[in-house]
């Protein structure tokens, strides 16, 4: 970890979105994780991605489960309310929150050990309940906080610090949450910003559960040769089959692309996400080709990158529960309470 | 063990024994609804499996004039409609009581008994006689036999057809069985039998000021009225029902009249585990949340609860208990979960917990659980049973108050956040032990960490000793000074007072009511006092140390009151006794008087468990 402080000072030429804010504002405490760990780079990505979309800080809720990956929500956007819940479990805490409030943008941190292990079963229900939220996945194949151990997505052969090599099969999240009718699903690596930061922004645009896998290396306990989560590994095998480009909706469209190539895909707030596919053949709005394409990339031993599949016309969880437009939390008690008119009438079938 | 019945006109215990899924739940119910329209208190215990189709089923109603509602074990009239189970129903009317069977295949001789009146009647002919198809035949007979009843017990009859009209007003074709099988019961009865039989029904008023209700609707009614508008939950027996009242009563009033949508959430959790994130995450946003489960799911929540022990976060759950350890009995009761409620959670942690003793107090109690639950910004439980959740119960009309205003709890909003220089999560401003909170998404100054690591008073992540103790000693101050907050133990004091003592909690309470009167009447005095909240208040304490000796009666092996009242009051553990009954049925008077026996100046006569 760093333990020289950040120094409070602004610097005077410092970008001002239209908060008045700058990026300073969006950052938090200091990391304790390990120099050089991928999910400080996460952190910045986001704190970037907040910035440039201008969130109000304190109407952004951030949670987290436990690990290493849970840590992070401490580093970034300070005047946001952060919550560490249990192991595995932020994704019921997240979906109880959004159903009381549901003008808040959410943001949930979590990790390979704590998404596909303990919480694997929470994972998959927040994707079906598609609670309206961006959940990053901070991706390293190993338990960094007790030191090492193999996670679920650790890949077959690869080795440990020690030189074991992992012998059972992986848990893909990115197949995972495909499967499972997510609707919004992309992959990236937190040493490639360019490609994470439109992602974040897409992410937090979506309407429903936007799930991010980020492979974020472990420089402590697998960042060595025989890991296929490694810096080294991950730059070499990266196989990006879409860019992604976000347009805020009160921005210009500048950017000029070749005909074809492009697909544009309007957000529910109005944004527009540009996707430049790098295969022409690639769809990413065809769930079933997108699973081929993937297993074909993954069979060869490469990392498919970008923001692989997006579905911006589903169902979130409010959909399904028919809940008001307006947040639960703001409903007057008045509304809430039928008083001792509804009583007497309830009570004349208990008779 | 059968004993000499007394007959008299409203005492009756009625057992009938059916097969699981033929109907016979809502005959029985239909049942029970008459008599209490007819103004005679009246209970009802619905003796159910696990099962959903074939196994065996009973349902007793026990009617008694002088209002005592706890289960009774005797059986004066036994209607025994399944074969499978007949060696059993037989065998439990008592000497000189009544059998009505269905006659269309005859009784085996195995099962005749001198001592009691068989009376047999042909209900399955009669179904096939005059009803078509085999499904309404199956559900008929169950009519029918009400119908027999209503000519033996002296039952009035327009109540009855009152009731189906009711029931059926929008389906003719059911109505019109339904009479023409409560008549072919009733006409058959009054030509073969000699009626009314000698333990019959008269129309009484004692019932006029009161309503029949399941605690688990009690309590779902509760919650809407406290205002709470996220619910998450798993289904589990016997508190699935909670969900399904509240799922009710927010359909009737809580869908916004102009958009047609809901003014809460209903969340189908994946488990118990992520219900209590759930109900967690919603309390962290200012709902008032909730879960009903039972003691399985608290042992799921256990981590969950401890968290929101520790970060301070509101939120209700409900446990409806049935008989445990492990899957246990799923469908009979037990107070097995005393313990468990208390302190649930690794680490040190303590809880606040209600105990309601029928459906009135479900209501009550639901309601107050929400505004304690703000106001120390802790989880707060409200510990029933299946006997007081699943059962119908007659309780006095419930009534509300239309000034109330639910207490938040210290809650900071946008212009009193404006004011402060630097907002503190945890640090105790005017020493009560509690700390304002502050909701996302109302100011940057507001914004915490909410974390179930450790943390000092400031909010802030810690491992420093000190730091740490003196967060956890303010939340145990916190919680031990809602004592003072929970419903008081309501206390049953003869003039000046006796050296025993009985201290008692929840569902056990009627059965203790009724035997304290028995042993009064032969007496025997002794006063009684009812525990209603957790942590103990004063008035507890003092009880206990006014009685020399103080019986602790419950329903669990372990003595959990008892160990509980040890651990938590400076009562002598030489005072104290125990009387358990753990067995997974309602408690009875004979339960509640053998067990105190031992620890009586003399013996009061036998009375049937």
């Amino acid at each position: 970890m760093s333990y020289i402080k950040k120094p409070a000072a602004r610097h005077p030429k410092l970008k001002v979105n239209s908060l008045g804010l700058t990026i300073r504002d969006y950052e938090g405490s200091m990391s304790t994780l390990c120099a050089g760990c991928g999910h400080d780079s996460v952190t910045a990505a986001l704190v970037q991605a907040f910035f440039e979309l201008e969130v109000e800080p304190h109407r952004l809720a951030k949670l987290s489960g436990i690990g290493c990956s849970s840590k992070t929500p401490a580093y970034f956007v300070s005047e946001a309310h952060g919550f560490n819940a249990v192991h595995g479990r932020m994704p019921s805490v997240a979906a109880g929150a959004n159903a009381a409030h549901r003008d808040l943008l959410y943001v949930g941190i979590s990790g390979d050990g704590d998404s596909l292990s303990i919480g694997l079963g929470q994972f998959c229900h927040a994707i079906r309940r598609n609670v309206n939220m961006l959940y990053v996945l901070e991706n390293n194949g190993v338990y960094g906080l007790t030191k090492g151990q193999f996670s679920a997505s650790a890949d077959i052969g690869s080795t440990s610090k020690g030189g074991v090599a992992n012998q059972q099969g992986p848990i893909d999240p990115v197949n995972t949450a495909l499967s499972l009718g997510a609707t919004f699903v992309a992959r990236s690596f937190s040493g490639d910003k360019d490609q994470l930061i439109p992602i974040l922004k897409a992410g937090l645009s979506h309407s429903g559960f936007a799930f991010v896998d980020v492979i974020s290396p472990c420089v402590t306990f697998n960042d060595h040769q025989g890991s296929t989560k490694s810096y080294a590994h991950t730059r070499s095998h990266m196989h990006e089959v879409i860019e992604t480009d976000f347009v805020p909706l009160k921005t210009e469209i500048k950017t000029e692309y070749s005909e074809g190539s492009v697909q544009d895909i309007t957000m529910h707030d109005g944004s527009v996400v540009k996707l430049h596919k790098i295969a022409d053949e690639y769809d990413p709005t065809d769930r079933r080709a997108v699973l081929d394409y993937l297993a074909d990339v993954g069979s060869r031993g490469e990392i498919a990158t970008g923001l692989l599949y997006l579905e911006e016309a589903g169902v979130d969880m409010h959909g399904f529960e028919n809940t008001v437009d307006g947040p639960l939390v703001e409903v007057p008690f008045a509304d809430l309470c039928p008083g001792s008119k509804g009583l007497e009438e309830v009570q004349k079938e208990w008779w | 063990m059968a004993r000499e019945s007394d007959y008299g006109v409203n005492d009756l215990g009625l057992k009938i024994a059916t097969v699981n899924g033929t109907g016979s739940a809502s005959a029985n119910g239909l049942l029970l609804q008459a008599l209490f329209r007819m103004g005679i208190p009246v209970s009802g215990k619905n003796v159910f499996p696990s099962n959903i189709q074939g196994l065996p089923t009973w349902y007793e109603i026990r009617v008694n004039k002088d209002g005592y509602t706890a289960r009774s074990p005797d059986f004066q009239l036994v209607i025994a409609m399944n074969p499978e189970s007949y060696a059993r129903d037989i065998e439990e009317v008592v000497s000189g009581g009544w059998i009505l069977y269905d006659n269309t295949r005859e009784l085996d001789d195995e099962f005749r008994r001198d001592d009691v009146t068989f009376l047999g009647i042909p209900l399955a002919d009669m179904c096939v006689e005059h009803f078509q198809g085999s499904r309404i035949r199956i559900l008929m007979k169950n009519i029918t036999y009400v119908g027999a009843l209503v000519a033996l017990l002296d039952i009035d009859m327009d109540v009855v057809k009152g009731m189906l009209q009711e029931k059926f007003s929008s389906k003719q074709h059911l109505m019109d069985a339904n009479f023409t099988a409560i008549e072919l019961g009733y006409t058959y009865a009054l030509e073969h039998f000699d009626c009314p039989l000698p333990i019959r029904l008269e129309a009484m008023d004692k019932t006029k000021d009161c309503v029949m209700v399941t605690g688990n609707a009690a309590a779902a009614l509760g919650c809407v009225y406290a205002g709470a508008t996220v619910g998450a939950w798993y289904p589990i027996t016997p508190a699935t029902s909670v969900m399904d009242g509240f799922t009710e009563y927010c359909r009737r009033f809580r869908v916004d009249p102009d958009t047609g949508k809901n003014n809460f959430c209903i969340l189908q959790a994946e488990d118990e585990l992520a219900a209590a994130g759930m109900v967690i995450g919603a309390g962290w946003m200012g709902a008032r949340a909730f879960s009903p489960t039972a003691g399985p799911g608290i042992s799921l929540m256990s981590e969950f609860i401890g968290l929101a022990y520790y970060a301070e976060v509101p939120c209700v759950f409900f446990n409806i208990q049935r008989t445990g350890p492990s899957t246990g009995m799923p469908t009979r009761t037990q107070q097995g979960d005393l313990m468990l409620c208390a302190y649930a959670s690794h680490g040190d942690t303590k809880h606040i917990v209600l105990f309601p003793a029928d459906p009135k107090e479900c209501f009550e109690f639901s309601v107050q659980a929400f505004d304690l639950a703000e106001r120390f910004q802790t989880p707060t439980f409200v510990v029933s049973d299946l006997d007081i959740g699943m059962n119908d119960w007659m309780i006095p009309k419930l009534e509300w108050d239309d000034s109330f205003v639910p207490d938040r709890g210290k809650v900071l909003a946008a212009d009193e956040l404006e004011k402060v220089e630097n907002f503190y999560r945890y640090l105790d401003l005017d020493g009560d032990h509690i700390t304002a909170r502050t909701l996302p998404g109302v100011h940057s100054k507001g914004a915490y960490f909410t974390r179930g690591s450790g943390h000092d008073k400031y909010g802030r992540y810690t491992e420093d000793s000190d730091a740490y103790v003196e967060v956890m000693d303010r939340l145990l101050a916190k919680v031990e000074s809602a004592a003072d907050h929970v419903p008081a133990p309501e206390v049953f004091e003869t003039d000046g007072g006796k050296s025993v003592g009985v201290v008692s909690v929840g569902g056990c309470h009627w059965a203790v009511l009724e035997a304290r009167d028995t042993l009064a009447a032969e007496g025997i005095e002794m006063d009684y006092l009812r525990i209603r909240g957790f942590p103990f208040s004063q008035a507890v304490e003092q009880f206990l140390e006014d009685h020399g000796t103080v019986i602790v009666i419950e329903q669990n092996r372990d003595e959990q009151l008892k160990n509980l009242i040890l651990l938590e009051t400076s009562c002598a553990k030489e005072k104290l006794q125990s009387v358990r009954y753990y067995g997974g049925q309602p408690l009875s008077k004979g339960h509640v008087i053998e067990g105190v026996t031992p620890f009586l100046t003399r013996e009061p006569v036998e009375v049937s468990q």
